[in-house]
């Protein structure tokens, strides 16, 4: 267990922010607080990607014209990190446009009360 | 030669998209204009390739010159095929129809083209990453059609709809990224042959799982359905109409692709855990959702729950990994699309005349509506599968496959479904034909009921007269979900959409020509 956390802390770290969002999606009856649950289950996803892109000492992969100088990191799971963090942002842009809507509507983001107004 | 028609078939209405935006600058209503241009374009380039693919085989299109495994990969194949082809008919159908239904603002259609778009995206990539991000961008255009009408209830749903539908799309992430750890690549080809021989490794097994649960949430199979009626019928009817013929369906595909592409009938072979329990994960689907489906009074959501019932069907084709069952799903897959999409319409059609939403609603609407009910007719009994219908040759398909397989405990469950089903379009049939002419519905409306003759102005006072919250939606209409106005051209769409499904109930060579080929790839 302690060997675990001492090599593997990232992975441990993943696995931790992703139970956080889950229940804090699940728990929170905020749909503000939802959506920032929402937020931290990605984050935990970019986190096991990076983690897993680890290299002890790799260099960014700019390969001079002769070849070596390795050892280099992989440049595909950042790239994946990015494209995800964009499609992450353009989501809560979406889920917190979907918000002030409902607050608008009916003047509460608080799901318990919300259930009770939209059934009248 | 028609391979660089692929980029194209995604890039044509994701730059459309942008199009409907910048009019808004000087015109509104013009949107409709630039989605149909695009969706004509769309429906020619996936009429070649799909012809290309139908003499030739597979179309491959390497983006950027980057072979595999470092680029990413567009393919059109036996498997994709129907499913393009179904995006692009299904697109230019509900278009037709939202030609008069509305919405009609430019912005709805900016989110179509970019959920037809992703739609295309999820059906022609070869690459297991690129396939998160169109399915990301069809999440994204899905959410923002479902709360189109700017309603309250619609907005909740939406919502919803989007923390379970990204929570999905990352577990799929999470599977990728598994898969990626054990192999380096994301090459859907290139992965099924670096997995081949560590089927049983851990990490692989984890991959499996987190992507078909992922999937799942996206395509709604029970127990992870619980978005999808909330986002179908608090949906404005057009975009239901849209929503529920493609984007659960091109999720469901996605399934399949996975399961027959990336881990390959090897994996299950070595691993009879893994195909036991998606089994059963469809079995329990297919059961919870006829049943769910078959106490519903709202139409809309007796639909909806329906979805999740033959979404369960679909996905139990792709596990059973035999040539039939997988015809069948693939036949099931497209002829649910087409089943759904004219059964929404259908419904919206019934709203905006008569404000009829539930199935008690329906009563005596046969011999007011005799077109469109005779359509819903005939769409619903396609969806029990009775012959000659592309619902009775997926089921039937299934069913082969199955017993072939060994799998007699699907192939009663199928039959259990069908049954379900009849219990559900036969109580709505009842209604429609055979309900008593003295019986009023709702004594509020009684009068109203045998004096419309389904015009505007009676349809809209008999919405305003049913509809128990005529002011909650904050619309100016009091069911901001209906369409605006019925047109004969709506009414011909749903025809069409009827006419179509029973047409293809003769059309197994085709389906059984694209998929030959794919298949002698996969069970060689």
């Amino acid at each position: 267990m302690i060997d675990l956390l001492a090599s593997r802390w990232a992975y441990v770290a993943f696995v931790v922010l992703m139970i956080v969002g889950l229940y804090m999606m699940i728990a929170s009856p905020n749909l503000v607080k939802k959506i920032i649950g929402l937020n931290v289950f990605q984050s935990a996803v970019f986190l096991f990607f990076v983690a897993a892109a680890y290299v002890a000492g790799g260099a960014p992969p700019v390969v001079p014209s002769d070849g070596g100088g390795g050892p280099y990191a992989s440049p595909l799971p950042h790239v994946i990190v990015l494209t995800a963090i964009v499609v992450g942002v353009s989501l809560t842009a979406v889920a917190l446009a979907l918000v002030v809507r409902i607050h608008e509507e009916y003047g509460t983001v608080d799901e318990a009360v919300l259930e009770e107004v939209a059934d009248d | 030669m028609t391979d660089g028609l692929l980029p194209l078939l995604v890039a044509v209405p994701v730059l459309a998209a942008v199009v409907p935006p910048l009019l808004s600058l000087r015109t509104t209503g013009t949107g409709w204009y630039v989605a149909a241009v695009a969706c004509a374009v769309e429906a020619a380039l996936a009429a070649l390739v799909v012809r290309s693919v139908f003499l030739g085989g597979a179309v491959r299109h390497v983006v950027g010159g980057y072979e595999r495994p470092y680029g990413i990969e567009l393919v059109v194949d036996g498997l994709s095929a129907p499913v393009v082809a179904l995006v692009a008919v299904v697109s230019l159908g509900v278009l037709a129809f939202a030609y008069t239904a509305g919405p009609r603002r430019n912005s709805f259609y900016s989110a179509y083209l970019l959920l037809v778009g992703g739609l295309m995206g999820v059906s022609v990539t070869g690459d297991l990453f690129n396939m998160f991000v169109f399915l990301e961008i069809t999440g994204l255009a899905t959410y923002a059609l479902v709360a189109a009408d700017r309603s309250g209830r619609s907005a909740v749903a939406a919502l919803k709809y989007l923390i379970l539908g990204t929570t999905g799309a990352s577990l799929f992430l999470i599977g990728v990224g598994y898969a990626f750890v054990e192999t380096g690549t994301l090459n859907m080809v290139d992965l099924s042959e670096r997995l081949a021989g560590s089927y049983g490794d851990r990490a692989v097994l984890a991959s499996f799982g987190f992507i078909l649960v992922g999937l799942g949430l996206k395509t709604a199979v029970f127990p992870l359905h619980t978005w999808q009626p909330d986002a179908y019928s608090y949906a404005p009817d057009t975009v239901t109409t849209f929503i529920s013929a493609l984007v659960s369906t091109v999720a469901a595909y996605a399934i399949g692709r996975i399961v027959l592409t990336v881990f390959t009938p090897a994996f299950f072979e070595a691993v009879p855990a893994a195909r036991a329990a998606v089994l059963a994960f469809a079995a329990v689907s297919i059961l919870a959702g006829s049943a769910l489906a078959a106490v519903q009074t709202d139409i809309k959501r007796m639909l909806a729950y329906s979805s999740v019932s033959q979404f369960g069907l679909v996905i139990a084709g792709f596990a059973l990994v035999t040539p039939d069952a997988v015809l069948g799903a693939v036949v099931h897959l497209v002829g649910h699309g087409l089943m759904k999409g004219g059964l929404f319409a259908a419904a919206g059609v019934m709203a905006a005349r008569h404000g009829a939403r539930t199935v008690g609603d329906y009563a005596r609407l046969g011999y007011r509506s005799p077109v469109v009910a005779g359509a819903v007719g005939i769409l619903g009994v396609v969806l029990v599968g009775i012959p000659p219908s592309v619902g009775f040759l997926g089921k039937w398909y299934i069913a082969v496959g199955a017993v072939r397989a060994g799998a007699w405990p699907i192939a009663v469950v199928v039959f259990l479904s069908t049954l379900l089903t009849l219990s559900y379009v036969a109580r709505l049939l009842e209604r429609l034909y055979f309900a008593g002419p003295t019986e009023p519905t709702d004594p509020a409306v009684g009068a109203g009921t045998d004096a419309g003759t389904g015009t505007g102005a009676d349809a809209d006072a008999e919405v305003g007269a049913r509809d128990p919250d005529p002011v909650a939606d904050g619309g100016a209409r009091a069911d901001s979900r209906a369409p605006a106005a019925v047109s004969t051209g709506m009414v011909a769409v749903i025809v069409a959409a009827a006419v179509v499904v029973v047409a293809l109930g003769f059309a197994a060579a085709p389906f059984e020509a694209f998929l030959e080929r794919f298949l002698g790839g996969v069970f060689a």
